[in-house]
């Protein structure tokens, strides 16, 4: 995928593939077996996207290779449509049902996925079997027809199946390109961390559908080209037992490659052949084998051995333009209005009655016992909570209650306590992921990159942009966080304890970096413990304590103000005053 | 009016069975926080190993039963060290994954050894049931009432009266200080998943005279289960009970006045609504997201 010879390659792979199966006798068993591999392994290429790229379970593959199959059958046998268009119509229908059950599903957690997928799967299954005027019942369809294209029948099976190799040709490569696409990206990092995502700027939710429908429709595709290829198809061969096994041809391949999809679908469709002594126990390995993947090899066949040589995104070349930061105002009008802001939890309180203001191109300063909901109004703040009360507004605009990805669009940026970064991608993907607030329009791919290299680069840690996240150090971690959130060009910054665990050299260099920061016009929010750091840097300080807002004001104020003491060391604030 | 009790009184019966299953799902959720979704087949072994039991080898009925609910624990513990254990630091969805390959191991391992005709297991006891009014109450959904209905009773005093109870809890609600308590975090889950596979057999035992003991019966109740514990509250223990009752209820009332092939249907419809109109079921669920 990195170098121009790829694709040419690939191409190459596609033409002598077809000229062996067009040229060589190859025997009628042989053929099905080529004929199921080919089309299984498309329905396997969409587990790649929904399970493999965006992590999201779908053990219902099978109903949408069943629809597909319907599809083309009925479309050609009941309505009379040629075979292209039925073949469209049952994908298309797949997608649909894709987008209704992942649009109804997706918001909630994993588990509830897995089991409106099962659920969708049984309804598929009773209604084939029952609805018998239209579907024919568990005699299921045949005689379906091959296709034509113009002049040129395609209905002899080594032309039917270098049809459906050029198919899978087809979606393997899509597959493949997606993968290092925006969209595929952006579909990663949901997989690894579903909240870091949504606050640089990712619409979580449409991704999933997006992943979701994507999966569903090359499962119908698969699925119509299955029915043509053995011209017949009956219930029975879409259930339960079938999505199973296009679970397992997925896991065992490698869920995260195209490729992965398709060494699973083929040597599972020739497995069983090998493992015909099994008998009746088949099902059992399969059954063994997914547990036994996901226990020693949890990347698949393919997993593994890509581990050895893996590749990150190549890193464009050239000289390094330096990071803009939005445009230096010398005003100091109001950024950030906090107007009563609560957040409840059943009885507590984290949040009550909160007010702020943060100034623009100013570092503000967030601080407060534990449990005094910096964190919280952090998470108000960034969308991740929906507040209780109150008001919150950016440069006017009232932003309360607004979705993660729409305020990261709107100017805010963030950073966590407990570093969330996508783990299994670069340091480079990962901060490319954030660049230039996505969504905004008159970026192209290539600025893009330049403004992640950039924001790399204002860190520090351009060197290292090729490495992957989880073998850098904590304390590299923490600036790869940073230059993701400042890829995005926020106007507000929030910093969650960007100290935390930080040794002083490193502190150090972290004050150097806010300073900076603060001197290209940047507006800050950070919490902080480390007093030191916070006098250091902070124009401004806002002190919680039980969600209430105890103190605000410069520094020097502040820090001597006997609530804020009080506080602290833990005394009270009555006894300190009298 | 007759007809109407008549479907209530089996539906509450059926639905205990999915509240049994429901119940040992949901105390996996909450000790481990993994979707079990072997949890059907626990029930389905149940019902096995009655029949090979007190069928196949013609033990008298109490000994299957204590058998069958040694065995079951016992498997619960296997199954816990082969399944959950080496996964247990991982995220939510290889085991998740790990769950699902093992309901297919066992679900085909069965079929592979016993053959997918179904067997028939005659009710605890021999006495019919008893006429009210019009309404005839069959003795083995009197005794699935009244066993749901003691489990109960037992699990709310074991939980909230024992020390094991409390060390469970502890252990669901936050394993790290659980383990500085100097509570045997792995024992005590290892207790749940047997304490879990318990339950799934005694819904097993308990149902196999109702419906045909096949390898099917595990998917058909887990199912309804599932579905169950999702429109009571995910997680939530009273929200298992009430949601296996509702599914039992609406499909028996389903099968009645709409169709009989669309039976199985009537839960997952049920649960799409709920998952449309009110994703965290009756009783809300309680885990969310935290920054």
């Amino acid at each position: 995928m990195s170098s121009a010879r790829t694709p040419f390659a690939w191409a190459m792979v596609l033409v002598i593939g077809l000229a062996l199966v067009l040229v060589l006798p190859i025997n009628g068993y042989l053929m099905n077996l080529l004929m199921q591999a080919s089309t299984y392994a498309i329905a396997v290429l969409g587990m790649t996207v929904v399970l493999g790229y965006t992590g999201q379970i779908n053990i219902a593959q099978a109903a949408f290779f069943g629809i597909g199959a319907y599809g083309v059958a009925l479309g050609t046998t009941s309505l009379g449509l040629p075979f292209f268009v039925a073949l469209a119509l049952g994908a298309v229908v797949a997608a649909f049902f894709g987008l209704v059950l992942g649009g109804s599903t997706l918001k909630l957690g994993g588990h509830y996925l897995a089991m409106v997928t099962i659920s969708f799967q049984e309804i598929l299954t009773l209604v084939l079997t029952n609805w018998i005027s239209v579907s024919h019942g568990p005699d299921g369809v045949a005689n379906i027809p091959r296709p034509r294209l113009g002049a040129l029948a395609l209905d002899t099976s080594p032309h039917y199946l270098a049809v459906c190799l050029v198919f899978l040709f087809v979606a393997a490569g899509a597959v493949a390109g997606l993968k290092s696409s925006r969209l595929g990206l952006a579909m990663q990092s949901v997989r690894d961390n579903e909240l870091a995502a949504g606050v640089i700027g990712i619409d979580t939710y449409r991704v999933k559908i997006i992943a979701f429908a994507t999966s569903a429709f090359l499962g119908g595709l698969g699925g119509g080209l299955f029915a043509g290829a053995f011209r017949y198809i009956s219930p029975d061969q879409f259930a339960f037992d079938d999505s199973v096994v296009l679970l397992t041809m997925v896991l065992l391949g490698g869920v995260d490659a195209a490729i992965g999809a398709v060494i699973g679908t083929a040597l599972l469709i020739l497995l069983p052949e090998w493992l015909r002594f099994l008998k009746q126990f088949y099902l059992a390995v399969y059954g063994l084998a997914v547990i036994l993947i996901m226990v020693f090899m949890p990347q698949g066949i393919w997993g593994f051995l890509s581990g050895l040589f893996r590749r990150a995104l190549p890193i464009p070349a050239g000289p390094l333009a330096p990071l803009v930061l939005g445009e230096a105002v010398e005003s100091a009008e109001v950024l950030l209005a906090v107007e009563g802001l609560a957040k409840h939890f059943g009885g507590l309180r984290a949040v009550d009655e909160l007010d702020f203001e943060v100034v623009r191109g100013r570092v503000h300063a967030l601080i407060g016992p534990n449990g005094s909901g910096k964190t919280t109004t952090l998470n108000l703040l960034s969308g991740i909570y929906k507040p209780t009360a109150g008001r919150i507004r950016l440069a006017g605009r009232d932003i309360t209650g607004l979705a993660p990805h729409v305020l990261a669009r709107a100017g805010i940026g963030r950073t966590f306590q407990n570093i969330r970064l996508f783990h299994s991608l670069s340091a480079f993907e990962n901060v490319l992921i954030g660049a230039g607030r996505p969504g905004e329009s008159g970026q192209d791919g290539e600025s893009r990159r330049q403004r992640a290299l950039s924001a790399l680069d204002f860190v520090g840690m351009v060197a290292r942009a090729h490495v992957p996240v989880a073998s850098l150090p904590y304390g590299h971690q923490r600036l790869i966080e940073i230059a993701r959130a400042l890829a995005a060009n926020p106007t507000l910054l929030l910093l969650d304890e960007p100290a935390a665990g930080l040794n002083l050299t490193e502190k150090q260099n972290l004050v150097a970096l806010l300073r900076r920061l603060r001197g290209h016009g940047l507006t800050l929010l950070l919490i902080e413990h480390d007093m030191d750091l916070v006098e250091q840097v902070s124009d401004r300080i806002t002190v919680l304590n039980f969600g209430r807002r105890i103190a605000d004001g410069t520094p020097l104020e502040v820090l001597r103000h006997p609530e804020v003491v009080a506080a602290y060391l833990g005394e009270v604030a009555e006894d300190e005053a009298a | 009016m007759a007809i109407i009790l008549q479907l209530l009184f089996t539906g509450l019966g059926i639905g205990a069975v999915y509240a049994l299953v429901a119940l040992g799902f949901v105390l996996i959720y909450r000790a481990t926080n993994v979707v079990n979704f072997a949890q059907g087949q626990f029930a389905m072994l149940g019902g096995y190993c009655m029949v090979i039991t007190t069928v196949d080898l013609g033990l008298p009925y109490w000994l299957g039963i204590l058998i069958t609910l040694v065995v079951m624990a016992g498997f619960g513990a296997i199954f816990n060290l082969g399944v959950y254990y080496p996964l247990r630091h991982r995220s939510f969805l290889p085991v998740v994954i790990s769950t699902i390959g093992a309901s297919i191991l066992i679900t085909n391992l069965v079929l592979g050894l016993y053959g997918p005709e179904p067997t028939t297991l005659p009710g605890v006891i021999d006495f019919p049931g008893v006429s009210l009014g019009a309404v005839f109450l069959d003795s083995q959904y009197l005794v699935i009432i009244a066993v749901t209905l003691i489990l109960v009773l037992l699990q709310y005093f074991f939980f909230e009266h024992t020390l094991v109870g409390k060390k469970m809890q502890a252990v669901s609600q936050d394993k790290e200080v659980a383990s500085l308590l100097g509570i045997n975090v792995t024992g005590m889950i290892m207790l749940t998943f047997a304490y879990s596979a318990v339950l799934g057999g005694i819904a097993g035992v308990l149902v196999a005279p109702i419906l045909f003991v096949s390898v099917g019966l595990g998917a058909q109740i887990a199912l309804k289960a599932f579905a169950a514990s999702i429109i009571g509250g995910f997680g939530d223990v009273p929200g298992a009970i009430a949601g296996g009752l509702i599914i039992g209820v609406a499909e028996t009332l389903g099968a009645f006045y709409i169709s009989v092939p669309y039976k199985d249907a009537f839960a997952f419809i049920l649960l799409f609504a709920f998952l449309l109109i009110r994703p965290q079921g009756i009783f809300g669920e309680k885990v969310s997201q935290k920054a």
